[in-house]
């Protein structure tokens, strides 16, 4: 298994009402910026990924996001490139580049070849389609969005296998002369692929043979998305396994479950994910496949990505009442309680996450585990114990528990090559029936 | 009551979905960015006299998308091949709002083609003055509210009002999609247009500009602007109404409409 270490980088200074008012993170205005504070904050998060490698963890993982306060790091391939510097173990794992958003393809190429060449080959690629967020702040066309994502991923393998110059003339990009000089160090770097439950870029993992990174996901339609990954590999001949899966999950852990119930509240911020944009902004037109959206129309009561049609129908209603903000708190801390009750938040002292954790193996029997790394005003000190006991405590038992269980990890055996002769049956990747004794669907 | 029916019809390298209804010269109803909304009043008043033909736009869940179009200059390009293809000859062109941008552009590309040229809060030309509203940034609720200021038009609550069927749903995230898709960037304009439309100007094009007093989706100053580039129009203000003059004032709408077409 490889261990890894994710942190959204969150805006530390910044108090709850500006999120809460604006009904999302997306959209806080950047006059709340504070540079100081921020030039702590981006040092800092660097020094933590260093504190991360330090304490065992296999791997440091980067997104970004853009607009909002929920996630500092826009421009991952910057903090990536000093990492790749100023680490030297780590793999450095990049969840992922917003293709469609970026819309410069080769820049992206060569960008990722220059952080696997100088910290000479840790680099793991990772592609996002880009919250729908991202599409209104990058001006990028959601209705061209898997397209270009598509061509942008195909354009890049080309940079980094084929030898220059040569011309490019595709739909959405168009280059005259393609002859990066940097390649990446590894002869090809892997490619984790991060989603919420996309049914589509789980089926292009699995035709790539890329790993699929659940972002959080259900336990439930998480092991429903895998056996989907599974099926579409047999039918290519080979046999899914933990090195074909991923699991991110947030996780906090302090020295007593008090401290840590109190601190991981910082999940919860401003409405925690749930808040990360509004309604409007999370599903531009186009962005979604016109089957994810007949699914959405036929399912009043059902939601996608947390956005219900009724939802999407709803006039916005830009009143903001101070005095509903006890109210607003309550209905949050009541969601902590319940993510906590879903495992879709695990939070304690080293020996609750610990049990936690491995409940959650057991069933989905992943081969990267990632922690997600508590939201939220919480101070230095307490973010990096957190760290510390994690990686000193909860990942040899989370370790030892992988081993026992035979959850390779990617780098321990490679994606596809566990080959399935055709008309076999094959193995099971989940196991449902440890996800019916922890009474989740 | 005058008899419509909903056609396919094999033209210009598709099957294209279109509403006829009534009878007379060819009237081109080219709908908005949100799809036909259904045979209303003023539908019903001008196929007194004239055969309403009403494509539904490519790509908006009826007729299939043209993957080889980019712009709402090549759905102008594809709507002058239905003419000629269908021999409709020399028609008249109500265009709304986006289907006003198209009709623009036709006038633009081929204004011999045309008649005369209706535009009803047509978007197409950037306004120095505000922002065409960004229909994509909202929900589809929001949407509609903006587009209408007289709320209380009967017509506005017959085709909003109620829950929204999952048929409808989808037809409404199709338009979104395919509207995206061609107006995303620059939104819902083509910088060349007003230059482009010198064509219009030079052939002296009958051109007719409505727009509703309060419409909150195309600034005033699109008008002034189309007005700039095509100055033989005459301008017509609805008084009380917003983006949708037609439902939110029928009698209004249609005198003007038909006072023009005459």
């Amino acid at each position: 298994m490889q261990i890894a270490h994710f942190t959204e980088r969150p805006v530390r200074y910044l108090a709850e009402e500006p999120v809460l008012a604006n009904r999302a993170f997306f959209g806080v205005s950047n006059k709340f910026f504070d540079r100081e504070k921020s030039a702590h904050d981006y040092n800092f998060y660097l020094d933590e990924a260093c504190f991360v490698e330090e304490v065992g963890f296999d791997g440091i993982a980067l997104n970004e996001h853009h607009g909002n306060p929920f996630c500092s790091g826009s421009v991952v391939n910057i903090e990536a490139a000093i990492l790749a510097r100023i680490t030297s173990k780590a793999k450095i794992i990049i969840i992922g580049n917003m293709l469609p958003g970026v819309k410069h393809p080769l820049r992206t190429a060569e960008e990722l070849a220059t952080i696997d060449t100088i910290s000479r080959g840790r680099l793991v690629a990772g592609w996002v389609r880009g919250a729908g967020s991202e599409q209104f702040f990058n001006n990028a066309n959601p209705a061209y969005n898997r397209e270009m994502f598509n061509e942008a991923h195909s354009f890049i393998m080309d940079c980094w296998t084929k030898d220059g110059p040569w011309r490019y003339e595709g739909k959405h990009f168009h280059y005259r002369h393609v002859n990066p000089w940097v390649k990446p160090y590894q002869e090809m770097p892997q490619q984790w692929i991060p989603g919420v439950l996309s049914a589509e870029t789980v089926m292009w993992c699995a035709e790539k043979q890329y790993p699929y990174l659940g972002l959080g996901t259900a336990l439930g339609p998480t092991c429903d998305l895998w056996d989907m990954y599974a099926d579409k590999s047999a039918e290519l001949g080979y046999q899914a396994g933990p090195e074909n899966f991923g699991y991110l999950l947030p996780i906090f852990c302090a020295d007593t479950d008090e401290k840590a119930q109190e601190l991981g509240k910082g999940f919860i911020f401003g409405g925690g994910q749930n808040a990360f944009s509004r309604p409007e902004h999370t599903l531009p037109p186009g962005y979604n496949s016109k089957s994810a959206i007949r699914m959405l129309g036929q399912q009043p009561g059902g939601s996608w990505l947390g956005v219900s049609k009724e939802k999407l129908m709803a006039g916005a209603d830009d009143s903001w009442d101070a005095s509903a903000y006890d109210a607003l708190k309550a209905k949050l801390i009541a969601g902590y309680d319940k993510a906590q009750d879903d495992m879709q938040i695990v939070v304690g002292s080293p020996e609750t996450c610990a049990q936690k954790i491995k409940d959650i193996l057991s069933v989905i029997r992943p081969g990267v585990f990632t922690c997600f790394a508590v939201q939220g005003n919480v101070s230095d000190k307490d973010r990096l114990r957190s760290v510390e006991l994690l990686g000193k405590e909860v990942l040899p038992e989370v370790r030892k528990f992988a081993d026992e269980n035979e959850l390779f990890g990617p780098f321990d055996r490679t994606p596809g090559s566990v080959k399935l002769a055709p008309g076999t049956k094959r193995a099971p990747v989940v196991d449902r029936e440890a996800l019916a004794k922890l009474n989740l669907t | 009551m005058v008899t419509w029916k909903e056609e396919t019809v094999n033209v210009a390298g598709t099957d294209l979905a279109l509403i006829r209804g009534g009878t007379g010269k060819p009237l081109l109803v080219l709908h908005d960015e949100l799809g036909y909304t259904g045979w209303m009043k003023w539908n019903e008043a001008l196929a007194q006299d004239r055969e309403l033909i009403i494509p539904l736009q490519p790509g908006f869940g009826k007729t299939p998308k043209l993957d080889w179009s980019w712009r709402h200059r090549d759905i102008a390009n594809f709507y002058q091949n239905v003419i000629r293809e269908m021999d409709l000859g020399k028609v008249d062109v109500l265009g709304f709002s986006a289907g006003g941008y198209i009709a623009a552009e036709m006038a633009a590309s081929n204004p011999e083609q045309l008649s005369s040229l209706t535009l009803v809060g047509p978007m197409g030309i950037k306004p120095d003055e505000g922002e065409i509203f960004d229909i994509f940034a909202c929900t589809i609720k929001t949407c509609l509210r903006q587009t209408v200021f007289n709320k209380e038009a009967k017509e506005y609550s017959e085709i909003y009002g109620g829950d929204m069927s999952a048929e409808q749903f989808e037809l409404f995230e199709d338009a979104r999609a395919e509207s995206a898709r061609l107006g995303w960037e620059p939104y819902m304009f083509n910088p060349s247009l007003p230059e482009l439309l010198r064509s219009a100007k030079n052939a002296k094009l009958p051109t007719l500009l409505i727009r509703g007093s309060e419409d909150a989706v195309v600034p005033q100053d699109c008008i002034r602007k189309y007005h700039d580039a095509l100055p033989q129009a005459d301008i017509i203000t609805i008084k009380g109404t917003g983006h949708r003059p037609e439902i939110e004032d029928s009698a209004e709408f249609v005198a003007a409409v038909k006072h023009f077409l005459a």
